[in-house]
C-alpha cells in the first residue's frame, strides 16, 4: 500500500461509517458504536503509518478545471498534514471510546456517532485539502457537524439555539474567508496551496502582488483570517465556543477543544509564508490572538459552569495560537502548542464529562466539592491536565503546555513586547481559573446531595483519560518536540526574566486561587463585569434584536405595502379590469372567428416583416 | 391571352406554385366558411397537401433555380421529397387522432356543427 491510497482511505472510512451508522445504526446500539470506533481507530493506525513514512507532495483528481481556475480533489501529504493527521485520529478514537460510556443511557445514540463520524470526515478534509476551495467545502462541512453534534439534544430550547448560534456566527467568518479566497484567486490566479506556497516558500507571483498591491494584499490576507476568528472562536467571533457547550461533552471534548476549533490555526499555519509576506495582515493576527487570550482568560476566572471554564481557557488557549501565528517565523511554533492544547484540552473536558457524569448532569461547580476521594481517577487526570494547561514546569522540565505556550510567550515577548507580556499575564490568569476549578470541584466541602453520592465513571471512560493524561504529561517533551516538530526553536535572544516571570505568574496564580476557593462554600469574588462576558452577548443581543428586528420590521413593512399592495392588488384589478371586463368579449365562442382572428395575426405578420 | 400563355407553356414552377396557392387557398376557405367539422377537417388535409405540393415543386426546380451550385448538370435536391412523405405519415396519424376527437365529440355533443360548440362564449 502506498501513502496515496492510505490517504484516501483515511479521508473516506469516517464517511462510509457514517452512511453506514445512518442506514443501519437504528438496530442496533453496539453496531453504532462499534462502526464509529472502527473507523476512526483504523484512520489513527494509518496516521501513524503514514507520519513515518516521507511526504508524497499532493495527490489529485481533477474535478473543476476550466480556463484560467483550476479546483482538484487533491490531497497533500506533507509534514503539516502528517502532524495533524497524528493529533486528529489519535484523540478521535479515544473520544469515541469514552463516548460508549457517556452516552450509555442518552437517546439519539446513531444520531450521535453517525455526527462524529461525519465530523472525523470533514476535519480530516480540512486537514488533507490542497486548495482553498476543497478547504472551504469541507470547513463548512465541519459546521455543518457541529451544528449537528451541539443540537444533540435539539428537544431542550437552549441547545436548538446554541447550534443556530454557532453556525451562524461561523457563517460571518465563513462570508470573509470565501472573500479572502476569491481576492486571492483574483490576484494570483490559483487557489492551489502547492502554487501559492511550493514546498513551504513564498510563489513568485504573491510574492510581487505582496510587493506592489500591499493593500490589496493585506486585506485579502485579513479576510481569510477572518475564516479562522469565527472557526477559532476569536475575538469578537467567540461567543459560539462557551454555548456550543449544550451539547454532549465528548463533542465539546473533541470538535470545541482540540479539533475543529484548531482548523482555523492549522488553514494559517498551511498558508502561513503568505500571512508572513503581509506585515499588516501578521499585526492584525497577532493582536487580535493576543487580546482574544487576554481577554478570554479574564472571562473565564468568573464562570460557575464547569464546561464554561473549559470553553473560555479553549478561547483563551486559541488566542495563543493564532498570537503564535502572527510573532513566530515558523508554522511549528503555533502548531506545537495546538499539538499539546489538544491532548491536555480533550483531557480536560473529558474529565469534566466524567465528573458531570458523576454529579447527574449537575455543571455548576459550586454544587460540587470534595471529589477527590469519590472520583480519585478523575481527580487526578485533571491535575495531569491542569498541569499541563497552566505551564508547569521550569529550566527545561515540565508539563507539555509549558514547552509549548512558553514557546509562543517567548516569541511574543521578543517581537511584539506588549503582547508579550498580556500573554504573560495571561498564564497568571490562565493558572488562576484552573486551580480555582480543581479546588472548588474536588476539594473543600461537598455543597450538594449529588456530590455527596457521587461516584467514579466506568472503565470505558476511564482508559481514555488515562491515556491522555500520558499525553498531556509528556507531549510536549523535547522527544516528541524534535520528532513532530523540528522547526519550533526559540528566538535566538531569551532573556532569563521571561522564564522566571512565567513561573512566578504560575505559582500566584496557585497560590491565589488556594487563598480564596479551598475552603470556600461560595464564590469570595464577585466581578459582575467578568462573569457577564464583557457584555459582549448582550451587545450582540442588542443588536440583532433592534438592527435584526427593524430590518424585519422594515421588510415586514414593505411586504405588507408594497409587494402585497402595489405589486399584488394592483396589478390584479389591473387584470380583472383588462380581462374580466373588457378582453372577455373577445370570446366569441365561435372557433371559425378564431381560425379567421389567427389567419389575420399570420397575414398581419408576414406584411409586417415583409413590406415594411 | 395571358390565360394562353400559361396553358400552352411546359410546367414551371410557377404554375406548380399556382396550383399549391389555390389548393392552399380552397382549404383555408373552407375551414373559416363550412361549418361541418368534418369537412373543415377535410379542408385543412386539403391545406397540409398545398404544403407538400409546393415542397416537391421547389425541390423538383431547385437546380434550375440555383444553377451556380452544381454546374456539370442539375441534379434534383430530394430533400423537400423525403419531408413530403414524412408529412404524409404524420398527417395520416393526426387524421386518426383528428377522428377520433371528432367521434369523441359527436358523443359527447350529439352534433359535429361548429356553431354549437360555443362554450368558451362569455
Amino acid at each position: 500500500m502506498d501513502v496515496a491510497t492510505a490517504c484516501w482511505i483515511i479521508l473516506f472510512a469516517p464517511l462510509v461509517a457514517a452512511a453506514l451508522i445512518l442506514f443501519f445504526g437504528k438496530f442496533s446500539r453496539p453496531l453504532s458504536a462499534g462502526l464509529a470506533i472502527a473507523a476512526a481507530g483504523l484512520c489513527g493506525v494509518l496516521s501513524w503509518w503514514v507520519f513515518f513514512q516521507p511526504p508524497a507532495g499532493s495527490i489529485q483528481l481533477d474535478w473543476i478545471a476550466i480556463e484560467g481556475f483550476r479546483a482538484p480533489i487533491g490531497l497533500t501529504v506533507d509534514k503539516l498534514s502528517q502532524v495533524m493527521l497524528v493529533v486528529v485520529n489519535t484523540i478521535a478514537p479515544l473520544v469515541f471510546i469514552y463516548s460508549i460510556g457517556y452516552m450509555e443511557k442518552e437517546e439519539g445514540y446513531w444520531r450521535y456517532f453517525a455526527g462524529l463520524s461525519l465530523f472525523l470526515f470533514s476535519m480530516l478534509g480540512i486537514v488533507l485539502s490542497d486548495n482553498f476551495v476543497m478547504i472551504f467545502i469541507f470547513w463548512e462541512l465541519v459546521g455543518v457537524s457541529s451544528y449537528i453534534l451541539i443540537g444533540h439534544y435539539y428537544s431542550k430550547d437552549s441547545a436548538a439555539d446554541a447550534s443556530k448560534q454557532a453556525f451562524l456566527v461561523n457563517r460571518i467568518g465563513d462570508f470573509g474567508f470565501m472573500l479572502g479566497i476569491l481576492m486571492m484567486w483574483f490576484a494570483t490566479g490559483t487557489v492551489m496551496f502547492s502554487e501559492l506556497v511550493p514546498n513551504g516558500e513564498l510563489a513568485g507571483p504573491v510574492k510581487e502582488l505582496a510587493g506592489n498591491h500591499a493593500t490589496y494584499f493585506a486585506i485579502a490576507c485579513v479576510a481569510i483570517f477572518c475564516g479562522t476568528i469565527g472557526k477559532s472562536a476569536q475575538l469578537p467571533l467567540h461567543v459560539w465556543l462557551p454555548n456550543s457547550m449544550e451539547g454532549p461533552t465528548p463533542v465539546s471534548s473533541l470538535l470545541h477543544a482540540a479539533t475543529m476549533v484548531a482548523a482555523g490555526v492549522y488553514m494559517l499555519a498551511r498558508v502561513f509564508p503568505v500571512m508572513l509576506a503581509s506585515a499588516v495582515a501578521i499585526q492584525v493576527i497577532a493582536w487580535i490572538g493576543g487580546v482574544t487570550c487576554f481577554v478570554a482568560a479574564l472571562m473565564a476566572t468568573q464562570q460557575n459552569d464547569i464546561k464554561r471554564i473549559l470553553a473560555y481557557s479553549t478561547i483563551s488557549q486559541l488566542g495563543y495560537m493564532v498570537l503564535g501565528v502572527g510573532v513566530a517565523t515558523t508554522w511549528d511554533v503555533p502548531m506545537f502548542h495546538l499539538f499539546t492544547h489538544a491532548f491536555f484540552k480533550c483531557l480536560l473536558f473529558l474529565c469534566s464529562g466524567s465528573v458531570i457524569l458523576a454529579m447527574h448532569h449537575e455543571q455548576d461547580i459550586w454544587q460540587m466539592g470534595a471529589l477527590k476521594n469519590k472520583t480519585p481517577i478523575t481527580f487526578l487526570c485533571t491535575i495531569a491536565g491542569t498541569l499541563a494547561l497552566t505551564g508547569f514546569g521550569f529550566h527545561g522540565i515540565g508539563f507539555s503546555g509549558f514547552y509549548s505556550k512558553d514557546l509562543i510567550i517567548v516569541w511574543a515577548v521578543e517581537k511584539m513586547p506588549l503582547l508579550g507580556w498580556i500573554s504573560v499575564i495571561t498564564a497568571g490568569l490562565t493558572s488562576f481559573y484552573m486551580f480555582r476549578l480543581l479546588f472548588v470541584v474536588f476539594l473543600g466541602a461537598p455543597r450538594s446531595e449529588h456530590a455527596k453520592h457521587a461516584h467514579e465513571s466506568p472503565w470505558v471512560m476511564l482508559v481514555p483519560l488515562i491515556l491522555l493524561s500520558l499525553a498531556a504529561i509528556g507531549g510536549g517533551w523535547p522527544v516528541v518536540e524534535h520528532l513532530f516538530f523540528p522547526n519550533a526553536k526559540e528566538p535566538a535572544h531569551v532573556g532569563h526574566l521571561v522564564h522566571w516571570v512565567l513561573l512566578g505568574m504560575f505559582l500566584g496564580g496557585f497560590v491565589l486561587a488556594w487563598l480564596l476557593y479551598r475552603n470556600a462554600a461560595k464564590d469570595p469574588l464577585s466581578i459582575p463585569f467578568f462573569a457577564n462576558r464583557f457584555y459582549i452577548d448582550n451587545v450582540y443581543d442588542w443588536i440583532v434584536k433592534n438592527v435584526q428586528g427593524g430590518l424585519a420590521w422594515l421588510s415586514g413593512w414593505a411586504d405588507r405595502w408594497v409587494v402585497d399592495l402595489v405589486l399584488v392588488r394592483v396589478t390584479s384589478l389591473l387584470a380583472w379590469v383588462s380581462g374580466y371586463v373588457l378582453l372577455r368579449f373577445l370570446q366569441f365562442g365561435n372557433i371559425q372567428a378564431y381560425a379567421f382572428f389567427f389567419g389575420a395575426g399570420v397575414v398581419g405578420l408576414i406584411y409586417f416583416l415583409i413590406v415594411r | 391571352m395571358m390565360l394562353a400563355s400559361v396553358l400552352e407553356a411546359t410546367p414551371s414552377l410557377t404554375h406548380y406554385l399556382l396550383v399549391s396557392g389555390l389548393l392552399f387557398a380552397i382549404g383555408l376557405a373552407g375551414v373559416l366558411l363550412r361549418r361541418n367539422i368534418i369537412i373543415i377537417f377535410m379542408c385543412l388535409e386539403l391545406m397540409l397537401n398545398a404544403a407538400n405540393l409546393s415542397l416537391v415543386a421547389f425541390s423538383r426546380f431547385l437546380p434550375t433555380l440555383q444553377p451556380h451550385l452544381d454546374p456539370n448538370g442539375p441534379l434534383p435536391n430530394f430533400n423537400g421529397q423525403i419531408l413530403v412523405f414524412f408529412i404524409i405519415t404524420v398527417a395520416a396519424a393526426e387524421v386518426a387522432v383528428g377522428l377520433a376527437i371528432i367521434v369523441a365529440l359527436f358523443r359527447a355533443r350529439q352534433t359535429t356543427h361548429v356553431e354549437d360548440l360555443d362554450s368558451l362564449k362569455f
